[in-house]
């Protein structure tokens, strides 16, 4: 971006409004996912491992969205965000199977 | 984004900066305000009389006064006069009316006991509820300045990233040099509150935590999600009413033995369940200036009818206190008078960090279109919007106060007037800043300030009998705080009005040499943010 005072391209743009939605969406999701595998996995009273998710979920946010728009390409933004959340979506999976059996 | 981590952290920290920095300067600004809100309450409705501090009478004349006007009623609260808001407060729900709608609310003389006729006010209240609801409807309010306080979250944090070298920049304040001076009293303030922000930042998030981030809350509990507050706040024992009416125990016997429990314990608020009802429980909570956490359980319960202890005060799981102590730890209720002043002063530190750094994002950009005297369209929206957010919100502010003294107290509808003056000044705050010239408009606005700030205490002087004169001998330091806060804050914005002044007969060469010559310290935020 730098040495650009005046037209930015067009795909700059979108690729930034990408990442955006990668950061905000995405990191949303992944952030949820986080604290639901959290909550479920702590060893200790249901309310109170549900506290200590939520408390630090915005930590793990904070953590996405810094990915988001440090890394090389919104493409690479949008995969940080996909796969750790498929991996934690297969986790809670399970784990919602084993407590369910 | 491409030139590395700590440039596109630059990046994210300068353009989250702008497009929040308006709205977060209201948020950080009102709720800075909040940390008086009592005081500003007491200010507001300057009939209520200040007495001297008696628990036991007081509890004895709000019991007298339920007793008759709200026999029958499920819930009684009693909010017992304290330094910062010397008013007897009492509420209880009308029997006929559920719901909210059915809540009553008196405040008393703590002397006679009487219903004390004071303007109708928001008072202090209304900073309070913007500050987190910004005048918008439940919801939609919380989860913006939830999203707000992401935001600003990623701005320090980033921020942080971009200044590594914090502690050197701390020592490198250079003043009058224009644009370098924004840069290095931003990074001195961001240094030195930096704890502050953190802990700020980081528990606003806390305290909506189980509207914003539901997931795990869903997943653990199902539909049934508010099992989670009563596992968290193991309910109270709420009785059924027996139908068999008893005379309720002596409120001011009870406090005796509360203080004999707790010596040196404060009292903050008493919670009668069903009043004259052979089951009835009283809760006797300690004030909330007696500990940080929110959470503790230290409320009291005892037999209505006999006064006898019911519990032992419940043990608060872990987390419910960690989480309570962030949650008491925004609010500083637990602050005593110096460190409540230490609140607002790094309140206002967090309120100037967002507004230099958005007057460093039009500057910089500015000094780049100084030789045409052209400024582009967008150069010119965000100048509008720092002038109306930054000294427009600190108009409408005193205009608040303004109407508060002079709106006549039979006015309909009359606190919501006080309100409308504020979000009027704000609007025409706006418009003015449209229709003139940047540096004027500043100009204009922080004049319009410095007077309205500055004549605050002659006008409360004039409209009321508790002037500075009549307030500093009473020792009435809530209502004088107030006024000399209002008094110093028009001598700060005159002292502004004259730097700019002092600016404006400089030649703008001057600064332009000063942003080339610039040392490379901070050069990242300089060169990449554009």
């Amino acid at each position: 971006m730098k040495n650009n005072t005046g037209g930015v391209p067009v795909s700059y743009r979108l690729a930034v409004a990408s990442r955006v939605l990668a950061a905000v969406l995405g990191g949303y999701v992944l952030t949820s996912l986080v604290s639901i595998c959290v909550a479920l996995s702590l060893p200790m009273a249901r309310s109170e491992a549900v506290l200590v998710s939520l408390m630090t979920s915005f930590v793990f946010y904070l953590l996405a969205i810094l990915w988001c728009f440090a890394c090389r390409s919104a493409g690479r933004a949008w995969a940080g965000m996909a796969l750790p959340s498929l991996v934690l979506a297969a986790i809670w999976g399970v784990m919602a199977g084993t407590v369910g059996a | 984004m491409k030139e590395g981590f700590r440039q596109s952290m630059s990046w994210l920290h300068t353009w989250a900066g702008l497009i929040f920095g308006w709205l977060l300067f209201a948020i950080f600004l009102t709720g800075t305000l909040s940390y008086f809100k009592e005081e500003i309450n007491h200010w507001a409705k300057p009939e209520v009389p200040v007495r001297s501090l008696d628990t036991a009478a007081s509890l004895a004349l709000a019991q007298g006064y339920l007793q008759v006007h709200a026999s029958g009623s499920p819930r009684w609260f009693i909010n017992v006069p304290d330094a910062r808001e010397p008013v007897l407060r009492v509420g209880w729900q009308d029997p006929g009316k559920p719901g909210r709608a059915g809540f009553m609310r008196k405040n008393l003389d703590p002397q006679t006991g009487a219903e004390v006729q004071a303007r109708e006010s928001r008072g202090g209240d209304f900073f309070y509820r913007f500050h987190f609801e910004l005048q918008m409807g439940y919801p939609w309010g919380r989860w913006l300045s939830s999203i707000a306080a992401m935001v600003m979250f990623v701005g320090l944090i980033s921020g942080i990233i971009v200044h590594k070298k914090l502690f050197k920049e701390f020592f490198t304040f250079r003043p009058g040099k224009g644009q370098r001076s924004w840069l290095d009293g931003h990074n001195a303030l961001g240094v030195l509150v930096l704890p502050f922000h953190l802990m700020i930042t980081y528990s606003s998030l806390v305290i909506f935590m189980t509207m914003v981030m539901p997931a795990s809350i869903v997943s653990a509990y199902g539909d049934n999600t508010q099992a989670l507050f009563k596992e968290m706040f193991p309910a109270r024992d709420t009785p059924a009413p027996a139908g068999q009416p008893a005379p309720l125990v002596s409120l001011p016997s009870l406090y005796a033995q509360f203080e004999r429990e707790q010596p040196g314990a404060r009292l903050g608020r008493v919670e009668v369940l069903q009043a004259g009802d052979v089951n009835a429980r009283v809760v006797m909570s300690r004030h909330n200036g007696d500990q940080v956490s929110t959470a503790v359980g230290a409320a009291r319960t005892f037999d209505g009818v006999s006064g006898k202890r019911l519990d032992s005060g419940t043990a608060t799981a872990p987390m419910v206190q960690a989480s309570g102590t962030f949650y008491g730890l925004h609010m500083g209720q637990f602050a005593g008078p110096w460190l409540r002043w230490g609140y607002f002063l790094f309140g206002l530190g967090g309120t100037a960090i967002i507004g230099t750094g958005l007057i460093m994002w039009l500057g910089k950009r500015q000094l780049k279109h100084a030789k045409s005297g052209v400024q582009p369209m967008e150069l010119r929206l965000v100048e509008v919007l720092n002038i109306a957010s930054m000294a427009g919100l600190l108009l409408a502010i005193v205009s608040f106060l303004w109407a508060n003294r002079l709106l006549p107290s039979t006015l309909l509808g009359r606190s919501d007037w006080e309100i409308n003056s504020f979000f009027l000044m704000w609007g025409l705050a706006l418009v003015h800043a449209a229709l003139r010239p940047g540096r004027k408009a500043w100009a204009e606005q922080l004049a319009a300030g410095a007077i309205l700030y500055a004549l605050l205490p002659v006008l409360n002087g004039l409209t009321t009998d508790r002037g500075l004169w009549r307030s500093i001998p009473r020792g009435d330091w809530a209502m004088a705080g107030v006024d000399l806060t209002a008094l110093a804050t028009g001598l700060v914005l005159a002292w502004s009005l004259h730097r700019l002044h002092l600016k404006t007969r400089q030649p703008a060469r001057r600064t332009l040499r000063t942003a080339r010559t610039a040392e490379p310290i901070g050069t990242v935020l300089e060169g990449d943010a554009r």
